[in-house]
């Protein structure tokens, strides 16, 4: 059985914080940037949102290499799908499941991946055959590297995730938001987290998908530079200087 | 252990219930959870234990049970065999991989040519023990609810008597064990099939 004396763990870029949510809008990604080895800031400027397809989206949290690796692999299944299914695009259920396969076969090797699988499809309510027509009911699933696979409409995967759990949480209405609202309650949540968390920093990232147009990325910030800390920061460092 | 499952026999039907909630250390990721599989159109499994095990295990012996009744020219296999089937592939995982989930599996036996048909309970640990039996529970749930089992099940139970005998053991549960389930789904079956009886929140897909 794997794991029987194995060497000493290694370091992996761990701390972070992810989160999603869907609303009437589409469904909202945010995340921070930084990958953590330990106590050092390994960087700054990681990207921890990574397309499947025009439409799907997967988020890193965990072991950097990990995610990358596997939802990279994800990418290439959805791709092939794509091209042997006549055009018609691999759906959120199967490419989650997909992914928590593997996951699941591998969950004696100390995989360390906890992902959210997010997007639009053909196959939800209201979807008709041709496959012109988009679906707009959305999916978000959670996978992770002990092959738990849950399908929800709100995530956050992360060290800081009960940070942004808190400020997601307690807005009330939020599936009727507008969209700029939703971008902002994701940047607000992910910035809480950043500065209660150690392990969470860089920039913020939002993307949303929507059903017509897929994903884009809708936002970045990086926290640092952040208008009123950096003129605090401008002012300490005058004074003192 | 967290998961609570328990299930109960009655005239004519097996009720299996089981809390809805999922998660892990101090997060609760979801609480509308179905942890309760169909096996066939005349069986359930309702499960205790991690979710990539519940959903890999409950696919692959229903799945496996469906590839025998259509390999075999429609052949049912009765509960008993499909709980000896789940048995036997948790006994030969233990060494290798095992499948870490404590489950009960219900199910209705249509009676041969016109007789009536007989329900069965079977209790499986995660070690491939089975056991059948008249009511039982998984996890925690066991400590809590084996008395008010041991003191309110008889025989020839009707449908109405059995719900209220697992509405005392939700309550009991609510009540007294430290982790908060609130919602609680219930599936039932007898000659017409699996069905819902009622659950907390509307489950998940999957």
């Amino acid at each position: 059985m794997p794991s029987q004396r194995s060497p000493p763990p290694l370091e992996f870029a761990h701390g972070t914080t992810t989160l999603s949510f869907a609303f009437q809008g589409g469904i909202i990604a945010a995340v921070d940037s930084r990958a953590s080895l330990g106590s050092f800031v390994g960087s700054k400027t990681t990207q921890k949102v990574l397309p499947v397809s025009s439409h799907i989206l997967g988020t890193m949290a965990g072991g950097a290499a990990d995610c990358q690796h596997w939802i990279r692999a994800l990418k290439k299944e959805a791709l092939l799908h794509e091209l042997t299914e006549d055009g018609r695009r691999m759906s959120v259920a199967r490419a989650s499941r997909i992914l928590a396969n593997h996951l699941y076969a591998l969950r004696g090797y100390d995989l360390s991946v906890g992902t959210m699988i997010m997007g639009y499809d053909d196959h939800g309510i209201n979807s008709k055959d041709d496959h012109d027509t988009r679906s707009s009911t959305p999916y978000i699933y959670y996978a992770d590297n002990t092959g738990l696979r849950i399908q929800g409409d709100i995530f956050a995967v992360g060290s800081g995730s009960t940070f942004a759990l808190g400020i997601l949480d307690t807005e009330e209405n939020r599936y009727n938001l507008s969209v700029d609202e939703a971008v902002a309650l994701g940047i607000k949540a992910i910035r809480h987290a950043t500065f209660r968390d150690a392990y969470s920093g860089g920039y913020i990232n939002v993307f949303l998908i929507t059903p017509k147009d897929g994903w884009r990325k809708v936002y970045t910030e990086d926290i640092a530079r952040n208008p009123e800390i950096w003129k605090a920061l401008q002012t300490e460092i005058n004074e003192n200087s | 252990m967290a998961d609570t499952v328990f299930g109960i026999t009655y005239n004519g039907g097996v009720i299996i219930a089981a809390d809805q909630s999922n998660g892990r250390s101090i997060l609760t990721y979801q609480k509308n959870l179905d942890k309760i599989a169909k096996l066939t159109d005349y069986s359930m499994m309702g499960v205790s234990g991690a979710n990539s095990d519940l959903v890999q295990f409950t696919q692959y012996v229903s799945k496996n049970i469906n590839l025998y009744e259509i390999s075999n020219e429609g052949t049912k296999l009765s509960t008993h065999a499909q709980a000896n089937f789940a048995r036997g592939e948790l006994a030969t995982a233990i060494r290798k991989g095992p499948y870490q989930v404590n489950v009960l599996i219900g199910g209705y036996d249509a009676g041969k040519q016109g007789a009536p048909g007989s329900v069965s309970l079977y209790y499986l640990d995660y070690f491939g023990a089975l056991h059948k039996v008249k009511y039982g529970a998984q996890g925690y749930a066991q400590y809590f609810c084996a008395s008010i089992f041991d003191r309110e099940y008889k025989e020839n139970l009707t449908e109405e008597e059995a719900i209220k005998i697992l509405g005392k053991c939700i309550l009991e549960m609510k009540t007294r064990f430290m982790l908060s389930q609130p919602n609680f789904i219930m599936k039932k079956v007898d000659k017409d099939g699996v069905s819902v009886l009622s659950f907390g929140e509307d489950p998940a897909d999957t």
